[in-house]
């Protein structure tokens, strides 16, 4: 029972790292991203690559794998997304499956179809005995490094002059530039961290789910996307908890009734949007 | 001007848009042409026909009605399963199984109707999804009347009792297929035409303007979403019956994700998107991926991030001034 | 809009009216569909990769004939996949079909190949019944009975009394399930517990945990090439490695195409198949160093042996033919005909038309670095048990 709840915990928290990103850009900014798993891809690869060619410990890799995406999150805002922020939301959706289908081949024609690994130091694999339940390490790992990537977007977002200017900016673009709030500016950063947030997902990531291959960007699309619905668009934590439910929910419905596995993600999200189509955490509860 | 006078000059203005123009008109004959000629790949144009066919069922709900989804799959899957599980228990007429397959869709698309009434635009997309997916699932673990992950193969009857469809009556697949497509086309369009069309016009301009002006726009969506799932579900019949196959990725995400596209490409709004669309995408991924099998999707992507960039909406009014100068009466039906 | 859907209209047309190619009599063209992007893209390179080698190893002309190995993306799509198979057989006037990464794409085209009486060699696909469901179909990749019930007499002669099966839930898995556990009861074991997981799933954790429950000695595991890496690192994770459960399967869940990455984690897993890239003989050392070395360092898995073992199986039915490509010569030539593979030596059963080899037993270990599925055992020229219990 304690191993189903930690199990449930953990794998919620992977969800949340792989969504968190994604919970920036569609949450808080409004914009349909279905390219996050290719930041995410990005990331994955940077840590995957540095560690088995350069040799680089895990640890060092983490901000690269943020960096990395980042960067090329503020390209491709500058030159591409900001001309959609205003745009209707079929046309996100069409770019951005446009640049999934674009990034899926480059990552296969430069790096190979292969899933590259990501091999943890001795420290965190395997698993120690807390109260006699048996808890990986890694999962440990994630669960609190997760904790502080929440935490420390909530403060970023929400107390900090930035998070109010980005809310904004969001809300009205026009009016907060008349303010004198510098949107453009704002939006570049927002991004940034979003896409930085992808990768350093990605990286987390990489070793649970199998590695990082060309088809991550879709394979996890839907997964990415249900948790950002469920969380609701009230910024980090409504991913937070939208992440832990669904991974409690799916652990435990997978070990009790493991029959109707597959389902209970789906109808988890149907059942929450019935109920509350904002999702759970709806910003101003509209 | 008098009340009968005003009420006169609408309906000869609707009549007159309801008129069939020339050019829709060479637009048919043309498609039929093509199928007579190039019996080569009629296997490829049937294809084409039924995604149209999936694309106009799309364009009801998001050109029409402005409602967007993700999951339009779902229904595809279901008319298509339908269809063969009944020429699977050997009621293998093509007509029965067509009509059944749109019957049932339509069931699910009514059931499932409401989830689409609240909440935004995200909301709707992932709803669809999810709708779809769990349908999926649930034809995964059926496996006793689906075939589970096997698929499900089966042989098709002749239409109407003359025309044998499968490998050797590829053509007549494929004129099958136009048969049920013009149709369902013409309905769609009278249904455009028709005051419902009318009141749907005004949901997706405005839906609490369109409430207020006493439209039940609840009403108005769950029928257009009906209709919409039946045609999804006659899309899903013809392309189980004309390839005797069915299996689990109808459901997939990347059907309902490659059916918005062909829309979009093609544009919504004016029923013609959907089958120009579907043409578009299917012979540009036919001829890249003989070209290069593994990195066709980059081109796609290429071409859907030039077209967001350029503005669809752009080229769309390029086109239609073009066509103003050569079809005016055409380019003020196909704005509206 | 018009206007621009009538030039659309007329490019279509002239596309459509310009693609059919004619083969003349002295090309014989082998048409490949495969899963080149997708879920199963890995596949699909695999296999291209292998048949390529194959065609550029031994030339393209045999018998007089020249070859043309045309290969097709069906994205994992059963329908596209019909519509590649009709259309290679149609128009490119294809003499032979191969490939078919997933069982109900195999079966998607086996009407097609009884209905133009064209082989369809499948060289991927292992759920057991395929070969059935047309006169035409021949086999040279395996079948899951071929590889699990072998799997459940090793077990019972090393001692496993009680294991726990954990297969994905579809077709081959499911066949899987079943000759493992059918074996495996006859000969005295336990089954205590079948679990089926969902195909997309990215978490073990509640299946592992279920399976340790129930403290058997060992876990039987069938999972689909992809989902190895994923399964092996979550039971290492979890400290089952530690438990004394011993981690048993089809080489599928040790595939090759990802062993040398995995890392520790897949270290004494034991299965049972009938391709490893480690296996010793001179044969496999040239394939291995020469499909390396055409593919930038990638290991040849099963699915690019059985591809390679596609085309030999072509050129030398075309030999035997002398150069006869009609449907029923080449499948007569196929049936009973043997050759050394570089997985050792393979037969077509001239009565199910699927393949006989050896089924090895392996155990991952560390060799130069890298881990390798290294053969302790051979259980010689295993028939699919699944047709020979009909018999």
């Amino acid at each position: 029972m304690l191993t189903i709840l930690f199990d449930g915990i953990a794998y919620g928290m992977l969800l949340f790292v792989l969504a968190s990103g994604l919970s920036v850009t569609l949450g808080l900014m409004n914009f349909i991203n279905l390219a996050h798993g290719a930041f995410a891809m990005v990331g994955g690869y940077v840590t995957a690559l540095m560690m088995a060619r350069l040799g680089a410990p895990f640890l060092l890799t983490l901000p690269v794998a943020f960096v990395v995406p980042a960067v090329l999150g503020v390209v491709l805002e500058r030159t591409l997304y900001r001309k959609l922020y205003g745009a209707s939301p079929l046309d996100q959706v069409l770019f951005t499956i446009g640049l999934v289908l674009m990034a899926m081949p480059i990552a296969d024609f430069f790096l190979g179809n292969e899933a590259r690994q990501v091999n943890l130091p001795a420290w965190l694999s395997g698993s120690l005995s807390l109260y006699g339940v048996g808890v990986s390490r890694y999962r440990l790992f994630i669960v609190a490094v997760c904790g502080v990537i929440a935490a420390a977007l909530q403060l970023f977002l929400v107390r900090t002059r930035f998070g109010a200017q980005l809310r904004a900016a969001v809300d009205d673009a026009r009016v907060a530039n008349g303010l004198g709030i510098d949107v453009d500016r704002i939006f570049a950063v927002a991004f940034a961290v979003g896409s930085g947030l992808a990768g350093l997902g990605g990286a987390l990531a990489a070793d649970v789910v199998g590695g990082i291959d060309p088809s991550f960007p879709v394979k996890f699309l839907v997964t990415f996307l249900i948790v950002v619905t469920v969380g609701g668009s009230n910024g980090i934590l409504g991913a937070l908890f939208g992440a832990l439910l669904l991974g409690i929910l799916d652990v435990a419905g997978k070990y009790y009734v493991p029959s109707i596995g597959a389902f209970i993600i789906y109808a988890v999200m149907v059942l929450t949007l019935i109920v509350r189509p904002q999702g759970l955490f709806a910003r101003g509860d509209r | 001007m008098s009340e009968a006078d005003r009420t006169r000059r609408i309906e000869a203005h609707l009549s007159r848009r309801a008129r069939w123009r020339w050019p829709e008109i060479v637009f048919w004959l043309a498609l039929f042409a093509i199928i007579v000629l190039v019996p080569s790949r009629a296997a490829l144009i049937n294809e084409i026909l039924v995604a149209g066919l999936f694309a106009l069922s799309l364009d009801l709900i998001l050109g029409l009605t402005g409602i967007v989804s993700l999951g339009q799959a779902a229904f595809l899957g279901v008319g298509a399963y339908a269809a063969a599980i009944l020429a699977s228990l050997d009621y293998a007429d093509p007509t029965l199984g067509l009509a059944v397959g749109a019957l049932v869709a339509a069931v699910v698309g009514f059931a499932t109707a409401p989830l689409l009434l609240r909440g935004s635009d995200l909301t709707r997309l992932m709803v669809t999804l999810g709708v779809s997916l769990m349908l999926g699932e649930l034809a995964n673990r059926n496996a006793w009347l689906t075939g589970g992950a096997d698929g499900l193969n089966f042989t098709m009857g002749k239409v109407l009792d003359l025309f044998p469809i499968g490998f050797t009556g590829q053509r007549n697949a494929a004129l099958y297929s136009f048969g049920v497509l013009f149709v369902l086309f013409a309905l769609a369009r009278r249904l455009r035409q028709s005051p419902f069309g009318l009141a749907l016009a005004a949901i997706r301009e405005n839906r609490l303007r369109a409430g207020a002006l006493g439209i039940a726009t609840n009403w108005r969506i769950i029928a257009v979403y009906t209709v919409s799932a039946a045609y999804a579900g006659a899309a899903g019949a013809l392309l189980a019956q004309t390839t005797q196959i069915v299996s689990l990725d109808l459901f997939d995400f990347h059907r309902s994700a490659d059916v918005l596209l062909m829309l979009i490409i093609g544009g919504a709004g004016w029923l013609y998107g959907g089958i120009v669309g579907a043409a578009a995408f299917i012979v540009l991924r036919d001829v890249i991926s003989a070209a290069t099998p593994e990195y066709w999707e980059f081109w796609i992507g290429l071409l859907l991030v030039v077209l967001v960039m350029v503005g669809r909406e752009r080229l769309q009014d390029l086109a239609r001034r073009a066509v103003s100068r050569l079809a005016p009466k055409l380019a003020r039906g196909g704005a509206a | 809009m018009a206007l621009n859907r009538w030039t659309q209209g007329a490019a279509l047309a002239a596309l459509l009216a310009a693609a059919p190619a004619f083969a003349d009599d002295s090309t014989v063209t082998i048409g490949m569909i495969l899963p080149m992007t997708g879920p199963s893209a890995s596949t699909g390179k695999q296999e291209r990769a292998g048949a390529e080698l194959y065609l550029k190893e031994h030339g393209d002309t045999v018998a007089g004939k020249k070859i043309v190995l045309s290969i097709k993306d069906d994205t994992g799509a059963a329908d596209v996949t019909k519509r590649l198979a009709q259309e290679l057989v149609a128009n490119d006037h294809a003499a032979v079909l191969m490939g078919f990464g997933l069982t109900p794409l195999a079966l998607a085209a086996a009407p097609i190949a009884t209905e133009a009486k064209v082989p369809e060699i499948v060289t991927a696909a292992a759920t057991a019944m395929i070969t059935e469901k047309s006169p035409y179909v021949v086999r040279t990749s395996f079948t899951l009975p071929q590889a699990s019930a072998p799997m459940a007499d090793w077990a019972l002669k090393n001692g496993v009394k009680k294991v726990v099966t954990i297969v994905t839930d579809y077709g081959p898995g499911v066949d899987a399930e079943k000759w493992f556990g059918e074996t495996f009861e006859k000969g005295g074991g336990t089954i205590s517990q079948k679990i089926r997981v969902p195909l997309k799933n990215p978490d073990f954790a509640p299946f592992l945990q279920r399976m340790a429950d129930d403290k058997p000695d060992a876990v039987f595991v069938f999972v689909p090439s992809g989902f190895g890496s994923i399964f092996m690192k979550q039971f290492v994770e979890r400290g089952l490695d530690k438990s004394g459960i011993k981690l048993i399967g089809t080489g599928d869940v040790t595939d090759d195409d990802l062993l040398g990455d995995i890392g520790d984690s897949a270290l004494g897993a034991v299965t049972a198949h009938h391709y490893s890239a480690a296996h010793d003989s001179p044969e496999n050392k040239a394939f291995v160093a020469a499909f390396e070395k055409a593919n930038n360092g990638m290991r040849p898995n099963f699915m690019a042996v059985a591809a390679y073992d596609g085309m030999a199986l072509v050129y030398k039915a075309l030999e035997k033919t002398k150069g006869d490509a009609s449907g029923d010569a080449l499948l007569g030539a196929m049936k009973g005909m043997s050759w050394t593979s570089p997985r050792g030596p393979v037969s077509i059963d001239p009565e199910t038309r699927d393949i006989v080899q050896n089924i090895y037993v392996r155990k991952v270990e560390k060799k130069d670095g890298a881990l390798w599925n290294v053969e302790f055992a051979t259980i010689p020229d295993v028939k699919d048990p699944y047709k020979a219990s009909k018999h």
